[in-house]
């Protein structure tokens, strides 16, 4: 059998599986199938450098088409795998062929939730996920006067942040009492309702008439795609989260299939639940983690978990994960623009959100990291030297 | 799409300098990142993880003393993410991404670290 790695998804986890591979000293051949037509890109630019119009499409891509050749990868764009056959170890591809591995990794993300038919059902409502899909809202936002953002999380606000800095009218439409509700603590949520209406941004909550506009984006979450996982018979996760479920080598119920990224349900050791994770750090770390287990060199999963938004001029960085805290205090004045939120559960910090305050979040994952021991009053007490707590 | 028109593009040379002592000279468009110079043109020795957005510190790299006083001042941001970089931080220790290219850093010279994770 050939001992060839094949990676389905070329997103950001896909591509840094197949660069990390490299870097691990794996020489065997490697194949990394994306099923849009471009190159492996990044997501992030395209709710919020792109969109502002401050930087073209081409500034996403993660690397040139040189980078796949100087590294022996296969790429092999503009390709759907259809069908995992795990007893003679080949996907199949959509256009016929067939590909024989000798390791597998699922690295196929998400796609957007979808909003319910009766929901605006003669409007037409656009959702960002993929390039094209940023392409076209950029192009409506160019010619549109008002648009309305259904889902007041990171996508949605970031768009929101963009529309208004290129003058439309915009109304966000968030169905908890809260923006960001899933992610972060009310002291953070409030701050963004300040910053949004301070820059002109209306804001509804609840379930209000979905507000007439040129144009109508929703960023209402996203579904792990794990239909080829399932069509192959591995375990998929039980919680509604769903997804492909992974020990903690990130390997599924089938040894030599890795899942990672947007589509893995794994046990994070800063998780209470397992968990899958939608970020950037998620997706290049299991990344970095299965090409090590693949490459022999043998560990399990175990990073810190960090996320970042960026609105207007505002940059909220995460570290940890907030679900479940008991406890969330503030360091520094909100009222300054420039704070951090520190969260506790029973006695443990497990979460630390960060506005303009970088230094805290770079500190945050170290003592995320060393399981440091912090009680809330000193996390509060400015003049409570952190650091020290690290040693 | 004329925000993004095509005019002759001008360019700054700047050479990286492996750890190795492998150096390799590129012209980087005006407005690029040192990092992006790098990743572009498959110079080694640069990650990029986070693409740019100062949260990952992969694109560290040992700025030429003699072009020191020519760059734009360390900010919050990076000097935070400086102090988690894989290799030694140095007094002349930059963020790749952070650092844009302008006519009149035509000619600088970076050196990349030994590891950036």
């Amino acid at each position: 059998m050939e001992d060839r790695v094949v990676i389905v998804g070329a997103g950001q986890g896909g591509f840094q599986a197949a660069a990390s591979l490299r870097a691990e000293g794996y020489a065997g051949p490697i194949t990394l199938i994306g099923e849009e037509p471009h190159l492996p890109y990044q997501r992030p630019p395209l709710s919020k450098e792109y969109l502002l119009g401050k930087q073209p499409i081409e500034k996403a891509d993660l690397r040139p088409r040189a980078f796949f050749e100087a590294q022996s990868i296969d790429l092999l764009t503009g390709e759907r795998v259809i069908e995992i056959d795990r007893a003679d170890h080949i996907v199949r591809l959509a256009s016929g062929g067939s590909i024989p591995y000798s390791n597998l990794v699922l690295a196929t993300g998400a796609r957007v939730r979808k909003l319910p038919a009766d929901i605006l059902s003669t409007q037409g409502v656009l959702y960002l996920r993929n390039r094209d899909d940023a392409i076209e809202i950029k192009q409506r936002l160019n010619t549109a006067r008002s648009v309305t953002i259904i889902g007041g999380g990171f996508i949605g606000l970031e768009i929101a942040a963009a529309a208004r800095a290129l003058g439309l009218r915009v109304t966000v439409v968030e169905a908890q009492p809260r923006l960001m509700p899933r992610v972060v603590a009310p002291l953070i949520s409030d701050f963004y309702r300040e910053l949004h209406s301070a820059h002109g941004v209306e804001l509804l909550f609840g379930s209000p008439p979905i507000p007439p506009a040129d144009l109508v984006v929703a960023g209402i979450g996203v579904i792990p795609n794990d239909d080829l996982a399932r069509a192959a018979g591995l375990d998929l996760a039980l919680s509604i989260c769903g997804g492909i479920t992974v020990d903690q080598y990130l390997r599924t119920t089938d040894e030599n299939i890795y899942a990672i990224g947007d589509c893995a349900e794994h046990a994070n050791p800063y998780a209470a639940d397992r968990i899958r994770l939608e970020s950037v750090q998620n997706a290049v770390d299991q990344a970095k983690c299965a090409a090590a287990n693949i490459a022999g060199r043998i560990e399990p999963y175990h990073a810190v978990p960090w996320f970042w938004t960026h609105q207007f001029d505002i940059m909220l960085q995460m570290a940890g994960l907030s679900a479940g805290a008991g406890q969330a205090v503030a360091r520094g004045d909100p009222q300054s623009g420039k704070f951090s939120v520190y969260y506790f559960k029973q006695t443990k910090l497990i979460a630390v959100d960060s506005i303009n305050r970088p230094a805290d979040h770079i500190l945050a994952r170290k003592l995320l990291a060393a399981n440091a021991n912090l009680t809330p009053a000193q996390a509060a007490d400015v003049n409570f030297d952190l650091k020290g707590t690290l040693a | 799409m004329a925000l993004f028109g095509k005019k002759p593009q001008e360019t700054a040379a700047v050479t990286y300098i492996s750890n190795a002592g492998e150096t390799r000279r590129i012209d980087v468009p005006i407005e690029d990142s040192v990092m992006e110079g790098a990743i572009k043109n498959g110079v080694e020795g640069i990650v990029a993880e986070c693409g740019g957005a100062c949260m990952c510190a992969t694109c560290h790299v040992y700025v030429d003393p003699a072009w020191l006083a020519k760059l734009k001042p360390i900010e919050d941001d990076e000097n935070a993410m400086l102090d988690s970089t894989a290799s030694e931080r140095k007094p002349n220790s930059r963020l790749g991404c952070q650092l844009r290219v302008t006519k009149e850093l035509d000619g600088l010279i970076v050196r990349t670290p030994p590891t950036q994770q």
